[in-house]
């Protein structure tokens, strides 16, 4: 298991390098720079600006210098908020999206595979063909459009939950951010969740369960339940990838002071430096996390060997 | 020999055909995947002819009745928006943007990935292993901020966005299309193709590529909703289409800017993109239980 894991982690490092230089050669190749502006800047200051943020040295040296810089949690200077460096505006607006993030995770997670499991016992009956038709709906309705229609709903009909921003930072403001962000994952939980439980339901080891009389309570939650869930532990990596995805545009439509929202006014504003710290942060986020349902997937399926 | 070759480029005579029948047999059963395909079709025609029927072009602003609601004695049977436009005349043009991107970018991917995976599959041994190594990287990447960088890096404009969503969507693809390659390389038809000295590459086109057909339909129509999804979403942060063309994803934004005093600016692209995903995902799936043998 310990080399296994450690052989996994070596692994990932070729490909946060390919990340890293993805994101900052695509910058380097783009027209335009970041000090273009309708007032022409002398010459000399030009050349001292770009002396100050080593853009005149050769791009391997700048690249090496970045690389340097992020194994230190360094992510360089912002060349839009002058005054701040890009680790500052990462660190600012993490936590909220963090919050944001966790709470449609784990929301997704309860309603879905509880949702999944219903259908699966109830399969065939009304309530399955409930359940699959509403997830069916939830994974046709992108976030962006849920979103103002909650809104138009719960805020501006009915007055029961904010429209948007943090508030007074009461979890009253997350509510619908959280189930706008979770409705998709939802539908693709329960229906995975359904498949698989279905699938396991029919196995032998239920029917001997079930021979030896053992209450269906039991059955359900010791045996039945963890294989069934595995499928849903290999979609947990997807799923936070789409999170992370989807929380860029409900952070933007709850005006939720969050990194995605930094990342859109930077893609905007062209703050480079800024777009390619977030870029980078959240893709090594996401591979890490790849990394770690990997790992717990091994971890849980007896079946996967260590080799 | 080589006429035999030449007379079958795609599909050929016998058991090829029997498996489409079957398939089709099995599809006309999903009565959801029927009506889906219907709706998608009537969608297309609509979004590609509608206009011509609307007295309204999509660019054109009516000064006497900016934002009002759906009414036919206007002729804005959809209203307008804040400036004026025809939002029937301009869901139908957005429709044509979101469906033109979904289906070339979908042609985009296709193209990458059956080419990819079938040479991946076919070649196999070290080549194999390393151009799948090159997929399970691009695979860990978090495209979808890639596309927003090169939006913002090289501007606007339409041709990116297919070759940007296309080039990162081909994974899903060359795997799938690997992993069958693998079952059909040792078939029959094709020892006989090699026996009889057919180079590599006509082997892949003439005998590899046509028997994956199936699979990869499948695929397709579960890529295209994928991809609209990827292009409202990004007109809908702004970096989609430009004013005043416009997208679904672009329209759903103004209508969610404008939903407390416009709801229909909302509602009506609402309810075209959401039911075109809708229908793709049936269809996808009713394809998906008619073809691929092992879901079955």
């Amino acid at each position: 298991m310990l080399r296994y894991s450690v052989r996994r982690l070596l692994g990932a490092i070729p490909t946060l390098l390919i990340l890293v230089a993805l994101a900052f050669f695509m910058i380097r190749v783009a027209p335009g720079g970041p000090f273009d502006s309708e007032k022409v800047l002398l010459p000399e200051i030009e050349a001292n600006l770009r002396a100050a943020y080593h853009l005149d040295e050769p791009l391997y040296q700048q690249f090496g210098r970045y690389l340097g810089g992020l194994l230190q949690g360094d992510f360089g200077p912002s060349f839009q908020y002058r005054d701040y460096d890009v680790t500052e505006l990462i660190m600012a607006g993490f936590p909220v999206s963090l919050r944001l993030g966790g709470f449609a995770m784990i929301f997704a997670l309860l309603v879905g595979v509880t949702a999944g499991s219903i259908a699966a016992l109830r399969q065939n009956t009304r309530t399955d063909y409930t359940v699959m038709s509403v997830s069916m709906t939830g994974i046709s309705i992108p976030n962006f459009v849920m979103a103002p229609m909650l809104i138009l709903f719960f805020a501006v009909y009915l007055g029961w939950l904010p429209a948007g921003g943090l508030g007074d930072g009461s979890p009253r403001n997350l509510v619908l951010p959280v189930i706008a962000l979770a409705l998709p994952q939802i539908a693709y939980i329960s229906r995975l969740t359904r498949g698989s439980m279905i699938e396991i339901l029919r196995s032998n080891f239920i029917r001997t369960a079930r021979a030896q009389g053992l209450p269906e309570r039991t059955i359900l939650i010791r045996h039945a339940l963890k294989p069934a869930l595995l499928p849903v532990v290999s979609y947990l990596g997807p799923a936070t990838a789409a999170i992370i995805t989807g929380s860029v545009v409900i952070e933007q439509i709850f005006s939720l002071p969050g990194l995605g929202r930094f990342f859109v006014q930077g893609a905007l504003n062209r703050d480079y430096t800024l777009v390619m710290g977030v870029v980078v942060f959240y893709g090594v986020l996401i591979i890490l996390f790849n990394l770690l349902v990997d790992l717990a997937y091994a971890w849980l399926d007896p079946k996967v060997k260590y080799s | 020999m080589s006429t035999a070759v030449v007379q079958t480029p795609g599909e050929e005579p016998g058991a090829g055909r029997s498996l489409w029948m079957d398939a089709w047999r099995t599809l006309r059963r999903n009565r959801a995947a029927v009506v889906s395909a219907v709706i998608i079709a009537v969608m297309a025609v609509l979004v590609i002819i509608g206009p011509l029927f609307s007295s309204y072009d999509y660019d054109f602003t009516d000064w006497g009745n900016l934002s009002i609601g759906p009414s036919l004695e206007t002729g804005h049977i959809f209203g307008t928006d804040t400036l004026g436009r025809d939002l029937f005349v301009r869901t139908l043009f957005g429709g044509r943007i979101s469906l033109m991107v979904g289906v070339v970018a979908t042609l985009v991917s296709l193209l990458i990935g059956v080419s990819y995976g079938a040479t991946a599959g076919y070649v196999g041994g070290r080549v194999d292993h390393f151009m799948m190594r090159i997929v399970d990287i691009l695979y860990a990447m978090p495209f979808m901020f890639f596309v927003i960088l090169l939006m913002v890096l090289f501007g606007r404009n339409i041709v990116l966005i297919f070759v940007a969503i296309g080039a990162v969507n081909w994974l899903d693809m060359a795997r799938i299309v690997r992993g069958q390659t693998l079952t059909l390389k040792h078939r029959e038809f094709v020892e006989a193709a090699e026996a009889q000295g057919v180079s590599t590459f006509a082997i892949i086109r003439r005998h590899i590529i046509p028997n994956l057909l199936g699979v990869v339909a499948v695929y397709v129509t579960l890529t295209i909703p994928q991809v609209i999804l990827v292009e409202s979403f990004l007109s809908f942060l702004g970096l989609g289409v430009q004013e005043p063309m416009t997208s679904w994803g672009a329209l759903v934004k103004e209508g969610a800017e404008e939903m407390e005093s416009a709801v229909w600016m909302l509602f009506f692209p609402a309810v075209f993109l959401a039911s075109t995903l809708f229908c793709f995902n049936f269809v996808g799936d009713g394809l998906r239980d008619a073809l691929d043998p092992k879901d079955r």
